[in-house]
């Protein structure tokens, strides 16, 4: 923690440069195609400045604090000796790993609630839908689904079952419940899917699933190690319509 | 309706107002980050019933995490979610789509293409492929695999992206698409080499970035706000939706044609 600075210096420079091609892209359209300022230019690029200092400042806190426990934990829970190695002798089950499963349902739950860009959708839904949709329900409705997804993940690869089942039988579900929402929900939750999976869900995510993938016998990390972030994608797009079936059906009952 | 840091009317130069709003802000930050600090220490202490191993850095490291977290948001507010409005609204006036369509591809591509996320995955990916066998297994085999693979990734993220505003501005319904882009995923699944289905499903899922989200997120609400007869929650989202659809589209079509 010594060299937090350089650290901190680091993890800036990597986030400008990721910002690079926006920001020539938007200069670039701006100057030449709508050949127009935007209003409020000075409060704007203050912003923006502070969007950059906050994420380079945000990710070098969970690199120094947050994700080393979380990879050492993953690895410990998925380890022969946490299970108990004479219980896996006589060949694996899937009940063996009960206290991984309970760690990666809490995990996904729990960085999905702290992901910045499901942060800024739920805002924008909140204001867009004029305070019908509330953003803090959104996020935990987000969350469940990324913690029963990730759980369900888990469970394939101890199994070792074929992941495409798991994600066609999720579409089947989607697509029910597409069918039973109201329209102004669907454009919402099929958003949700693709920003759960980000800069805080990802590395924990995926240290689960190269460990897990690593200590059970005959799974491959290579081959095995995959298919979670798909697990996290698409249940957060049941939970949000089940919330909002949920909701709708509560609010009838009521009146 | 209410469109935060889009109102001119909500002076910067206001200090105290501007310091309580931060103090909210980290207040709310805390909020966020509480659930992350309870799971690991109940797993640390009470299962795993371990010490944390170095507890001075990791409450230095939560510091920065929650002050980042509400400069994070405060930014989004002034920044980026006007950044988007207004160019939506500068798109809108100029009447046109061309232009709007080019540069959504540009945003797409521009983003995903240099996404650090996508380039871990792709390398894993290439590691996968040479393991079963599908390329040669030396570096410069992976390498070009993993290049073609962020390539293709690249160009569908632009595509989706395309294909979302074309959508907002025709008001087609979004679950045709999307449903249609299930029945292609899992018509392509049944036919593609297996070692790529994993890839392909999580390629979708890595490509929309923190910068990325909010800003096409303002895009699509600031179209279907400035567009008559739209409606920014019918019709304003649904860009990342397809931005995690096409990848897995286009990476399940690079395995059966590589």
């Amino acid at each position: 923690m010594t060299d937090l600075p350089q650290a901190f210096a680091d993890a800036l420079l990597s986030t400008v440069l990721d910002v690079a091609p926006i920001v020539a892209i938007l200069l670039l359209f701006q100057l030449v195609f709508l050949r127009r300022k935007p209003p409020n230019l000075r409060r704007i690029a203050a912003g923006s400045v502070l969007v950059l200092v906050g994420l380079a400042l945000f990710l070098i806190g969970l690199e120094n604090a947050l994700f080393p426990i979380g990879r050492t934990m993953a690895s410990q829970l998925t380890a022969p000796e946490t299970l108990g190695a004479e219980r896996l002798a006589d060949g694996i089950d899937w009940h063996d790993y009960l206290l991984l499963y309970a760690f990666a349902a809490a995990i996904g739950f729990a960085t999905t609630v702290a992901e910045p860009s499901l942060v800024a959708v739920a805002i924008k839904a909140h204001d867009a839908s004029g305070g019908a949709v509330h953003a803090w329900g959104l996020r935990i409705a987000v969350a469940v689904g990324v913690a029963v997804g990730v759980t369900l993940g888990c469970f394939r690869i101890v199994t070792g079952t074929p992941l495409p089942w798991y994600i066609i039988g999720a579409y089947i579900v989607v697509m029910v419940l597409t069918f039973r929402s109201s329209r102004t929900i669907v454009p919402l939750a099929y958003d949700s899917g693709g920003v759960t999976t980000s800069t805080v869900t990802v590395p924990v995510v995926a240290a689960i699933g190269l460990g897990l993938a690593a200590s059970v016998p005959g799974r491959s990390p290579l081959i095995d190690g995959f298919g979670l972030i798909a697990f996290a994608s698409v249940f957060p797009i049941m939970s949000v319509l089940g919330y909002s079936i949920a909701a709708s059906w509560l609010a009838r009952r009521r009146k | 309706m209410c469109r935060a840091g889009a109102n001119p009317e909500k002076q910067p130069e206001d200090v105290t107002q501007f310091l309580s709003a931060m103090l909210g802000l980290t207040l709310s930050a805390l909020r966020d980050l509480a659930p992350i600090i309870l799971v690991i220490a109940f797993f640390q202490v009470v299962v795993l019933r371990q010490p944390f191993p170095d507890l001075l850095s990791v409450l230095i490291g939560l510091l920065c995490v929650i002050a980042g977290l509400t400069l994070f948001i405060q930014g989004l507010e002034s920044g980026l979610f006007p950044l988007g409005e207004a160019l939506a609204q500068g798109f809108a006036q100029k009447g046109s789509a061309i232009i709007l369509l080019a540069f959504g591809f540009c945003l797409g591509f521009g983003t995903t293409i240099a996404e650090p996320a996508l380039i871990a995955v792709a390398a894993e990916a290439a590691a996968v492929a040479a393991e079963a066998g599908a390329i040669a297994n030396d570096d410069s085999a992976r390498a070009t695999y993993a290049l073609e693979l962020r390539m293709v990734v690249a160009v569908s993220v632009g595509a989706a992206i395309v294909l979302g505003i074309l959508r907002i501005l025709k008001g087609w319904p979004i679950h045709w698409l999307i449903i249609g882009g299930y029945v292609l995923v899992t018509t392509m699944t049944v036919f593609a080499p297996a070692e790529i289905v994993g890839v392909a499903y999580d390629s979708g899922g890595v490509t929309t970035s923190t910068i990325t989200v909010p800003l096409v997120t303002a895009l699509g609400v600031g179209l279907a706000t400035a567009i008559r007869g739209r409606n920014p929650m019918v019709d304003g989202f649904g860009l990342i939706a397809f931005a995690s659809l096409t990848p897995m589209i286009c990476v399940l079509a690079y395995g059966m044609v590589a």
